[in-house]
């Protein structure tokens, strides 16, 4: 009975086979796993009712095997045809293996900005191999109840900020801000990445500091420090040993009244929170400061060299690059913005707002992501265990700086310089 | 000459699989390993070095650093289990071992049942019960009013390693207590009832009889306690990241190994350095085990029933 079955099953699934034999089917690599419904359910429907004949398969790994995996898929040649590319130098890696393809002569590469396509192009900007798909905003949210309750508005300048934070401690029924220091990484990122781009401005500090003008010892970058010193005092009791889960409970389940976060969490928390919830960029150091912040270039497509249907893998990047899959990507996630030039219509309240800096504030992206962590030590994790012990008052904020910056020109010749 | 012993072909085929096995799933590997720290990546492959891993690793002040700070974490997580897990669970069979004690069985089981489970499990249990926000640690210490004791045990970087190492101690404990459990069962009745003629009894028939007679025993689990914890890495990384916070206060050989072996987050993996620190820690083992089997084992006593 059993091998009966199992024939039939077999047959079954080569008749299923042979049925689509005539389409080409296209496989997506990605680390997204949790955006396998809407991509099973919305784009790639869409994509196959406009181009008949080619087939689409989202296969995603977790996301923190997706490095390895998507590695050794490519050494081994059974990766997919089309793979979700992680920004800058990872990336940059499997271009410079030959096992992601050239993608410059796209015609939907128009539609993106330089800054856009910054992360996924070689260092002096002349090839592009990945499509841009989405950037993440940081900022903060809030329980925008509590805030009512207590009478406050969201702030606007460093010294609002502490205000706010100094009258929510005072009333005691929220903990004014949920962030722990044990996974290291909220501290760097939701931290330092965070609130970083006003002290530095942006774009013009980073890119000083990749030539060498400027270095971590300097003012600029020894505020945000300055400032995630101060911090200690608003977190809740035992914050040392508290996680990201645990922070995202105490946010969502009401017990804590700010969050600095990124825009990621919009889809996480919409059908978790039961309060209203509000958003503010990171405050400016003083009154009327331009504002800047952390836009960061956070996923984009690109095609495997080694592909079997290039121009059919090549038709679905034309279409992830257009205004219609920026659309549909941008609704179906909130929190992940389309970086195509045309400016796409959001149904989400929070997501509106997050976007909405984007006119008022200048964009930059995560200083220690391009080129800076390409040696040991690696800037990027020696920066989360600086935040972590800046906030738990182990090291100095000038203490944390000087070491960074001794890390970094151990390696990095235009640090050397001076 | 024809009259010859005959070729014992019989002992070639036994061993043949055991030897095959073991050469293919250890001992190539092992010297794969040694062999991948000896070359460095270069633009488009990779070229024999000699010994320079070894000279960075030990030569670099950020390299060496790291390197002598997660052995000396290894040393003091050693440390804790020599002395608080072994003594326990000495302790545990000597009890078991009486025969007055009622639900032996029970106890047995209850205590040995950690070992079996899943570090995963175990890491996400006791991260669980140490939270300050919704562990049960700081409500249990508050109920029999010492609140004041209580600590985010886990962030702290002076209490991190040790609260670690203890909970490890926690879980692991049930495997020196079978192991002297056993040893004490194998100890003949009639020298037990030689010490009791000559008035031995209780705690003192234990120290002066029962643990010569357990001591090679007790060298075994040091032997097994050493090696564990030299390769240990699940726990830490599981509750503490493979940036073993904080500060690396919890690094040890093993997650030292694993971040630079395969990365972490922007850093990209570094399989000759990864295979240098491996090999270090080859080393530092076998060091350890030939300490043990030429000094310690051979002047133990053994005592033929």
């Amino acid at each position: 009975m059993i091998k009966t079955l199992g024939t039939a099953l077999l047959a079954g699934t080569m008749l299923g086979g042979t049925a689509w034999g005539q389409d080409v089917t296209l496989t997506i690599e990605s680390w997204r796993n949790d955006d396998i419904t809407i991509w099973q359910d919305t784009l790639i429907p869409a994509f196959e009712a406009a181009n008949p004949g080619i087939k689409v398969v989202f296969s995603p790994s977790a996301p923190a095997d997706y490095n390895a995996v998507l590695n050794s898929k490519l050494d081994a040649g059974s990766a997919g045809d089309l793979i979700t590319c992680r920004p800058f130098d990872a990336s940059l890696e499997l271009y410079n293996k030959g096992q992601l393809a050239d993608l410059t002569s796209l015609a939907s590469m128009a539609n993106f900005s330089d800054v856009a396509k910054s992360a996924w192009q070689t260092d002096d900007g002349t090839a592009t191999f990945c499509v841009p798909m989405a950037s993440v905003i940081h900022g903060f949210l809030y329980n925008a109840d509590a805030f009512e309750e207590l009478g406050l508005t969201p702030p606007t300048t460093e010294e609002e900020f502490f205000a706010v934070l100094d009258k929510i401690k005072e009333d005691g029924t929220y903990v004014p801000m949920a962030m722990g220091t044990q996974d290291q990484w909220e501290a760097a990122t939701m931290g330092y990445q965070n609130i970083g781009p006003n002290y530095w401005k942006g774009e013009e500090g980073r890119k000083a500091l990749i030539e060498g003008t400027q270095k971590l010892t300097d003012e600029p970058w020894v505020a945000p420090f300055v400032q995630l010193a101060k911090w200690k005092d608003y977190l809740g009791d035992g914050f040392e040993a508290q996680t990201y889960p645990d922070s995202q409970n105490l946010f969502t389940l009401g017990r804590a009244a700010i969050y600095p976060t990124g825009s990621w969490e919009i889809g996480v928390f919409n059908p978790q929170v039961s309060f209203t919830m509000g958003a503010f960029p990171p405050p400016v150091p003083n009154a009327g400061d331009t504002c800047y912040i952390s836009d960061h270039t956070d996923i984009a497509l690109g095609m495997n060299a080694k592909t079997a249907h290039p121009e059919e893998a090549k038709t679905f990047l034309e279409w992830v690059g257009s205004p219609e899959f920026a659309a549909l990507y941008a609704n179906a996630l909130p929190g992940f913005f389309s970086l195509n030039s045309t400016a796409v219509e959001m149904e989400d309240p929070l997501a509106k707002e997050f976007v909405s800096w984007r006119e008022k504030c200048e964009p930059t992206i995560r200083s220690t992501y391009q080129i800076l962590s390409r040696g040991t030590p690696n800037l990027e994790n020696e920066t989360w265990n600086a935040s972590a012990n800046v906030i738990r008052g182990s090291e100095t904020p000038e203490d944390a700086a000087k070491r960074l910056q001794e890390g970094l020109a151990s390696w990095y010749e235009p640090q050397q310089a001076q | 000459m024809a009259k010859g012993r005959p070729i014992r072909w019989h002992i070639a085929v036994f061993l043949a699989p055991a030897v095959l096995v073991y050469s293919a799933i250890m001992i190539l590997p092992l010297f794969s390993t040694l062999n991948l720290s000896l070359f460095t990546r270069t633009e488009g492959g990779t070229a024999f070095v000699g010994l320079d891993n070894f000279r960075t690793l030990f030569g670099d002040p950020r390299w060496s650093a790291a390197f002598w700070n997660a052995l000396g974490n290894n040393l003091w997580f050693f440390a804790v289990h020599m002395l608080v897990q072994n003594p326990i669970g000495i302790l545990l069979a000597a009890l078991l071992s009486s025969p007055r004690l009622r639900f032996s069985a029970f106890y047995r089981t209850a205590i040995f049942i950690p070992t079996i489970l899943s570090f995963v499990v175990v890491g996400f249990i006791w991260k669980l019960i140490l939270s300050p926000l919704w562990g049960i640690a700081p409500n249990m210490l508050d109920m029999v009013g010492l609140k004041s004791l209580f600590a985010p045990w886990l962030g702290k970087e002076e209490y991190a390693l040790t609260t670690l190492a203890l909970i490890s101690v926690w879980q692991f404990v049930g495997i020196p207590m079978m192991l002297i459990y056993a040893a004490l069962l194998s100890i003949p009745d009639d020298i037990i009832e030689a010490a009791e003629m000559d008035g031995i009894t209780g705690w003192s028939q234990f120290w002066r009889i029962k643990l010569p007679l357990i001591l090679p025993a007790i060298g075994i689990i040091s032997i097994l306690t050493f090696v564990g914890n030299f390769n240990a890495f699940d726990l830490i990384y599981v509750s503490q990241g493979a940036l073993a916070g904080p500060n690396f206060a919890t690094d040890i050989l093993g997650t030292f190994l694993y971040r630079t072996f395969f990365g972490f987050q922007l850093q990209l993996g570094d399989p000759h350095m990864g295979a240098a620190i491996a090999t270090a820690m080859f080393a530092i083992i076998l060091v350890g085990v030939c300490i043990y089997l030429f000094l310690i084992q051979t002047r133990l006593r053994r005592y033929q029933f």
